[in-house]
């Protein structure tokens, strides 16, 4: 049976575990942004506490993922469902970045520019959302790029503690050692990769565009 | 003759030090009178910004007071204050993902205008500095060259009609022929306007062209306020070397031309 012939007959379940990927995707990431982004103004704006966050959350980085699913298993809450489970451990992994560009790119801001805006009389807030926030957006879109393509990549692993997704796929394909079902879930997975990074990509030219 | 309500910025004995060891303005006093446009003269370092700073509360004195319209500046609650003031800077002063019509809405949305008065007001100040709204408004700050960007700049800082206007340096970065323009349009404009203008300049010849009177800044200290005319004939060495510059540095830039 060749590779298509295997697409066709599984459709249905391709499609569904791709559904069931993207979810886990999606969710992960919305909560890293939610929380990545501001976490990063208000390391913009207090310096010391820069250290500590950062290198939290690179030690966060670092233990690989199988190990951090095992890691949040025994918290309450969270241990009792694998998606919970899953989109937690994700979201973590995605927030590094997130964190790390939002603070590059707010602190980059011309110093000049901002002294102007506070010089014309705009309050803390409105330079944050008319200045510093629209001139740093490429930068963190940048951050938001690396860390959907990490989320793609690592939540095929979900698979292993039974939170469904493309993972499913690739991990029956190991146990039958079938290059076809592996491939059933990798090649969607890298798609999906693709995707995104031109996607965000695109909206980071869109808002770069009207620029020196 | 100038009664205490004449006055609309007032420097009382003011200091200005980052640290004990580095004072960059020492013991001013002066007194900028409603209606006029008063120049800071002086070498780059010698204190003008900082004074002009002074007076939108970006700094806040070390020691003295700072009064606005009679208030010091730290009374003042600081937006408030700092939309009274119009503010205009050399070259970065811009927003870059903003148009015109954008940046110079800025404040007069801050201040929730309504949407009619704030069109009508954008316009205005548009055709004012000589930029005609239809072809301007919705351009962005690099689709302009920079005697634009210099006007767009004094439309924004005019939009709310501020009794005040500071200007550092705003035409500084222009080439000689757009700079000579854009003096002779804001020369008229700022008789017809009638706002307090504080305007910071190293330029002699701007300094002539442009005030009421000139405060000389030398070493963060005020060395005098002149006339254009007693300007031209103060026998003091610090301002005849002030007019020496100029002339010697006149011919030059025509020969570079």
């Amino acid at each position: 049976m060749t590779f298509l012939d295997f697409l066709l007959k599984h459709r249905v379940e391709v499609t569904m575990l791709t559904m069931e990927h993207l979810r886990l995707v999606l969710w992960s990431m919305s909560i890293a942004l939610l929380i990545g982004v501001p976490l990063g103004i208000i390391l913009a704006r207090f310096a010391k506490l820069r250290a500590i966050v950062l290198g939290a959350n690179s030690v966060i980085q670092t233990v690989p993922s199988l190990a951090l699913f095992g890691l949040l298993l025994p918290v309450p809450w969270l241990g009792a469902r694998a998606d919970r489970l899953t989109i937690t451990a994700l979201a973590l992994y995605a927030l590094l970045p997130i964190v790390r560009n939002t603070l590059t790119g707010v602190t980059g801001v011309e110093p000049a520019i901002l002294e102007v805006a506070h010089g014309m009389g705009l309050t803390n807030r409105q330079v944050l959302w008319h200045v510093e926030l629209p001139l740093a957006a490429p930068v963190i879109l940048g951050g938001v790029r690396v860390a959907a393509v990490i989320t793609i990549g690592v939540a095929t692993i979900a698979a292993a503690i039974g939170a469904g997704g493309l993972g499913e796929f690739i991990f029956r394909g190991l146990a039958m050692v079938d290059n076809n079902v592996i491939l059933a879930g990798a090649i969607p997975a890298a798609l999906m990769a693709l995707l995104a990074d031109g996607a965000i990509g695109l909206v980071q030219r869109l808002v770069q565009r009207p620029r020196r | 003759m100038t009664s205490r309500s004449d006055i609309a910025i007032e420097f009382i004995h003011v200091d200005y030090a980052v640290d004990e060891n580095r004072s960059l303005l020492s013991d001013l006093n002066l007194s900028i009178y409603r209606h006029e446009t008063l120049i800071l003269l002086g070498r780059s370092g010698s204190g003008k910004t900082t004074t002009l700073k002074l007076i939108n509360r970006l700094l806040s004195p070390t020691r003295g007071v700072v009064r606005v319209e009679n208030k010091s500046t730290l009374e003042w609650d600081a937006i408030l204050l700092r939309r009274s003031i119009g503010y205009a800077v050399q070259e970065v002063g811009l927003f870059p993902h903003y148009t015109v019509e954008q940046n110079v809405a800025l404040i007069p949305r801050a201040e929730r205008w309504d949407k009619r008065r704030i069109a009508n007001r954008v316009r205005e100040v548009l055709s004012l500095v000589g930029l005609p709204y239809e072809d301007f408004a919705q351009r962005y700050p690099h689709q302009l060259s920079g005697g634009q960007r210099q006007r767009v700049g004094l439309a924004r800082a005019l939009a709310a009609n501020p009794p005040i206007l500071l200007m550092d340096e705003p035409f500084g970065a222009l080439d000689a022929v757009s700079r000579a323009e854009v003096q002779r349009e804001f020369s008229s404009l700022r008789k017809r306007l009638g706002t307090t203008t504080v305007f910071v300049t190293h330029d002699v010849s701007e300094a002539l062209l442009l005030g009421d009177r000139i405060a000389v800044i030398e070493e963060h200290q005020c060395v005098g306020v002149y006339s254009p005319d007693e300007f031209l004939a103060s026998p003091d060495p610090r301002i005849r070397a002030y007019r020496e510059i100029s002339r010697d540095s006149g011919p030059t830039s025509e020969e570079q031309k």
